[in-house]
């Protein structure tokens, strides 16, 4: 009996580990052919990220080339699209310059059997199988307050300095901000006033302005729009308070590296495009090599970012913001 | 006769040329050739061949009309709009195919009645056109038709791979082609073309048939942003801007005179044709888009300068040629 046992827990042994084998031998395939398609070439923001799909695509021995348009009309991107279906290529990847006007043609390029991967900016989702994404709003949102904390000590008035009060994409970061201010690491910062500088340059200066006179024990600012935290820079770098408000958001490194480097603001945060360029590059290989098929649940591992999941509709979230200093801001230029 | 030789000569070179670059293309990539992608880069073909075919008839009688993509785009927005309204599509289609017309009708009217030049005029109306697209529909995109009509726009012949816009346009072109060059009405325009002050001693009405050719090229023009609603599903403000540049250029190079007077539908349509089949070779094999623009321009100054060129040399040769003939 004892004996039966232990040939059949061996026997189980055997087979999860057959299982474990089996699992890593669907491995990627070498020589992939992958086509990056981002809105427009040329544009510095676009060469950052389809370079980190080339990174991506050298590591896994995959031929990665960059092909678009030099302006990112509706369809300027349709015959594109064909030339990777005429050319079968394994995989496209693409930034859409619109959500329906390419349907039709990436319809078509997955009946020929062209994986297709959106990121940055999706379609439909019936045009793709996977949409990577840059950051989701809870992570964007908790971040941004999780960064302000650490940057006044978790104590002292805060602000927000918003774009427009009914900007669908601004209000759900907020959400989240007061969400994970509920936590009780922040039971010392009190969030005073939401203001709107309406993502105009003029006005989001007069409201960091106005925040900084109306509240005097303000330490903080969080600015979740590039437009309201670079106009709040501006502003704070000749204003006494320089040093004393901390001011941070989402802003992109060209717009904040002169602020950065006169000590106006200390860090920010947006997504780092190469990771973006280089996840969703893994993400197409491990589709085109059979790894996955885009449903939810499934997993699979992008080189040095590690482990990732396929959510909802195909989508993939790049993960956290990324946080921009003095010590990595030179690394970016978009 | 001679005349005629000389540009039926400049459209067999350019027939010729789109010979060499499918042979180009084809030698470039095995996968050029393929029936999908010269379905492909065909139907891509249609809106800019369709309005090729009224520009030519307008360039002919030494007009212009440089707001055909702009009416494309105003008549992609009507539709998009008319269609969001719950308006049924047959009745959708005439009232933008009634809006073309109208519109073409304007400028024929500016420049006919007030006498103003049609580059002048139609530049504004570019501005014009455009600007009531974004009217209609500002950033929006109307996306959501029915499949049997953006299938019109996508598909093919069934069991063919010949792209049913393309069927749309060759039915067209033929009719285009007969009317220019076998009616009493194409041949008045040749005569306008060449002396509108003689055509009007010959009792020709210039006016009412310059105004015609506006109405048809906005009539044309509403029909390509039909199916380039159709083809891409998507009815947007910004729906082929920039096209009047491509349409304007096919003509040019398919040997139909700026000034008038000269051309055929041959020569625009394979011109369309060879800029098309070119653009799709270089595609293939990764060619940057500037170099395609590079191509492209060099190509259209190349059409103007090598006719020039051999028209001066054979008059050149012919001065010789009656210099030695003369005594002393």
């Amino acid at each position: 009996m004892k004996h039966r046992a232990l040939i059949l827990s061996a026997l189980s042994v055997t087979l999860g580990l057959g299982a474990v084998a089996l699992a890593q031998t669907t491995t990627l395939k070498k020589g992939l052919k992958i086509t990056l398609l981002p809105k427009n070439i040329n544009n510095p923001y676009n060469v950052i990220e389809t370079n980190g799909g080339l990174a991506a695509a050298k590591e896994i021995g995959a031929n990665a080339k960059v092909v678009g348009p030099s302006d990112a009309g509706a369809t300027t991107q349709v015959s594109y699209i064909n030339t990777a279906i005429a050319q079968r290529q394994d995989a496209l990847i693409l930034a859409a310059n619109d959500p329906n006007a390419l349907l039709p043609y990436l319809k078509r390029a997955m009946q020929s059997g062209v994986k297709v991967v959106t990121m940055d900016s999706d379609t439909a989702p019936e045009g793709r199988t996977l949409f990577v994404n840059q950051a989701n709003s809870e992570g964007i949102g908790r971040a941004q307050v999780q960064l302000l904390g650490k940057l006044i000590g978790y104590k002292g008035d805060i602000a927000i300095l918003s774009a427009t009060p009914n900007a669908t994409n601004q209000n759900t970061w907020i959400k989240w901000m007061q969400e994970e201010l509920k936590k009780p690491a922040y039971k010392n910062m009190r969030l005073v006033k939401i203001a709107y500088g309406n993502d105009d340059d003029q006005k989001s200066f007069t409201e960091m302005q106005g925040l900084i006179q109306a509240y005097p024990n303000l330490r903080g600012v969080i600015s979740p729009t590039t437009v309201g935290i670079s106009a709040g820079a501006r502003y704070l770098s000749t204003s006494p308070s320089k040093g004393k408000v901390v001011l941070t958001g989402l802003g992109t490194p060209n717009q904040m590296r002169q602020f950065v480097k006169d000590g106006t603001v200390t860090a920010f945060q947006l997504w780092n495009p190469a990771d973006l360029g280089y996840l969703a590059t893994y993400a197409a290989a491990a589709l085109a090599s059979g790894q996955i098929t885009g449903k939810q649940g499934e997993t699979f591992t992008a080189g040095k970012l590690g482990k990732y999941t396929v959510g909802k509709q195909g989508e993939i979230v790049l993960g956290p913001p990324y946080t921009f200093d003095k010590s990595n801001i030179d690394k970016f230029n978009f | 006769m001679k005349q005629l030789r000389a540009s039926l000569g400049w459209e067999a070179t350019i027939l010729g040329l789109v010979v060499l670059a499918l042979l180009g293309g084809a030698l470039l990539s095995p996968d050029f050739l393929t029936a999908s992608n010269l379905s492909f880069l065909v139907a891509n073909l249609a809106e800019v061949a369709l309005m090729a075919l009224t520009m030519t008839l307008l360039v002919i009688v030494a007009e212009i009309d440089l707001s055909v993509a702009s009416i494309l785009g105003m008549c992609s927005s009507l539709l998009g709009l008319l269609w969001a309204s719950h308006v049924p599509m047959p009745l959708a289609l005439l009232l933008v195919l009634g809006a073309g017309a109208l519109a073409g009708g304007l400028n024929g009217l500016l420049v006919t009645r007030l006498g103003l030049p049609s580059l002048a005029v139609t530049i504004g109306t570019l501005a014009l056109y455009r600007g009531l697209a974004y009217a209609m529909l500002g950033d929006r995109a109307i996306a959501d038709f029915p499949q049997t009509y953006t299938n019109l726009g996508f598909g093919n012949i069934p069991g063919t791979q010949i792209p049913l816009p393309i069927a749309l346009f060759v039915v067209l072109a033929l009719i285009t082609a007969v009317v220019l060059h076998a009616t009493a009405f194409g041949r008045s325009l040749y005569a306008i073309g060449a002396n509108e002050v003689a055509a009007r001693f010959a009792g020709l009405r210039v006016e009412r048939v310059k105004l015609i050719l506006f109405v048809l090229s906005g009539l044309m023009s509403a029909l390509a942003g039909i199916v380039f609603t159709f083809r891409f599903s998507s009815a947007r403000a910004d729906n082929g801007a920039g096209l009047e540049l491509s349409v304007i250029a096919a003509v040019l190079l398919g040997g139909v005179s700026i000034f008038g007077g000269r051309g055929s539908v041959v020569g625009a349509v394979a011109a369309v044709f060879l800029i098309g089949v070119i653009n799709g070779a270089l595609t293939i094999v990764d060619v940057s888009n500037e170099i395609l623009t590079i191509v492209t321009g060099l190509l259209l100054i190349g059409s103007v300068l090598v006719p020039n060129l051999l028209a001066r040399v054979r008059a050149a040769r012919e001065r010789r040629a009656l210099l030695r003939r003369e005594p002393g």
